[in-house]
């Protein structure tokens, strides 16, 4: 892979031209069931990010520092998902006493993280096109904002489209994978703008 | 286990409750790579295997564990089977392990394997939630299969690897890219809405006329 990006570069990109969900099809599961409402959308978007900056860089740590020079890569995958859960765990009762607003807005998408497979994919691209420090900070953190801004948009769309004729059969989800189609059709139109992977 | 429950079973996860036209779920970790059919098959069959085994697992544990950390447990036993699969791949397929490259790991994340443990595992015998792991991944890849099978035949002119339509056919680009995924899925969404939909209206009036399926929306059970 191509050795050094500009953290800065690799963070727009991992927002617009390689968005983690429209082009890599990564966290389909909650998108679809969580964006039918705005603001929950809104809290679990912002939870995927905040965790996923954090994630990246704690499993690039321990990848580097740990993994690695004990020559236990094989374990990666056990260790990474011991890594996010570990991460929401203990973000749950910070952000719990720290302020339980924000507890009561973003508490209840926190457990739901933990099998967003954007995390772990995330993760899982870090390590295998050897990212360093500062890009898998960056591209982590990237990435999360990305899928916000996807959700977001999903979510207005479907706002929307509740209010449409659709045929019987494409309801609900047809009619979802329909839209998702078309705006990843347009977040292709990024894609000459910054080149990586 | 019965003839009967096997076969229900068989039938509820290929057709009724097929994971990925009803049920939403797994879609992730798979769908990007069904633009090579190889790939997409060799993924799919991981994806089974790990269902079917995992369930196995969980099932025949279910009571040593306690409910607090079940969760963990079950992640742990599903990625416990996943390194299986991304070493024996790394050793036997090397340029396929290659080009799935984070996907193969992103099987830990898969709704469906976990799915199966909450919903069929936690309350059913071992060899039978094995069965339903399998049949289940067996739903998910015929469906990711006929996918494949667009995609490739017309992003690439192949099948398998294997040039099928003549030199002379331009690729469509859309169908190597992403967006063709989400089209296609949706379109399999909506036939298969549509056959159960018609097949559900002549069980319960009599004059059934499968002839006019998609404008009727009162045989529709799916969700408000």
């Amino acid at each position: 892979m191509i050795p050094i990006i500009n953290p800065i570069t690799l963070f727009f990109a991992s927002i617009f031209t390689s968005n983690i969900l429209l082009t890599n099809f990564l966290g389909m599961c909650s998108f679809i069931s969580i964006s039918k409402d705005w603001r929950s959308s809104f809290g679990l978007g912002m939870a995927v990010t905040f965790v996923m900056t954090i994630t990246a860089a704690l499993s690039w740590a321990v990848l580097y520092f740990i993994l690695i020079p004990l020559r236990l890569e094989y374990l990666s995958f056990i260790v990474f998902i011991i890594v996010i859960a570990a991460v929401v765990q203990v973000l749950e009762m910070v952000i719990d006493r720290a302020s339980p607003a924000l507890y009561l807005s973003l508490g209840i998408f926190l457990p739901l993280i933990t099998v967003n497979c954007a995390i772990l994919g995330a993760i899982l691209f870090m390590q295998i096109r050897d990212y360093g420090f500062l890009q898998a900070v960056t591209f982590g953190a990237g990435s999360g904002l990305g899928w916000w801004l996807a959700i977001m948009l999903l979510a207005a769309i479907r706002e929307r489209i509740e209010k449409s004729p659709v045929p019987a059969g494409l309801k609900g989800p047809g009619i979802t994978m329909i839209t998702i189609g078309f705006m990843a059709m347009a977040f292709i139109g990024f894609s000459g703008m910054i080149a990586v992977q | 286990m019965s003839q009967s429950k096997t076969m229900s079973i068989l039938k509820d996860n290929l057709w009724t409750n097929n994971p990925i036209f009803i049920q939403i779920l797994g879609i992730c970790s798979t769908l990007a790579v069904t633009n090579n059919l190889r790939n997409t098959a060799i993924m799919t069959i991981g994806v089974a295997l790990t269902t079917a085994f995992s369930s196995f697992t969980l099932s025949a544990i279910k009571e040593l564990i306690p409910r607090k950390v079940r969760m963990i447990v079950q992640v742990l036993v599903i990625s416990f089977y996943v390194i299986i699969i991304d070493i024996l791949l790394r050793a036997y397929l090397p340029d396929v392990s290659k080009q799935l490259g984070p996907y193969v790991g992103l099987i830990i994340t898969n709704c469906i394997i976990m799915g199966r443990a909450e919903a069929f595992a936690q309350a059913n015998k071992p060899l039978l939630s094995f069965w339903d792991g399998l049949t289940s991944g067996l739903g998910y890849m015929a469906v990711l299969m006929a996918i494949a099978v667009v995609r490739e035949l017309l992003g690439f002119g192949t099948l398998f690897g294997l040039r099928v339509l003549p030199t002379a056919f331009v690729p469509w680009t859309i169908m190597i890219m992403a967006p063709s995924a989400f089209f296609l899925v949706a379109m399999v969404m909506w036939w298969a809405k549509n056959m159960q939909a018609a097949k559900a209206k002549p069980a319960q009036g009599k004059a059934g006329t499968p002839a006019a399926k998609p404008a009727t929306p009162p045989a529709q059970p799916a969700k408000a």
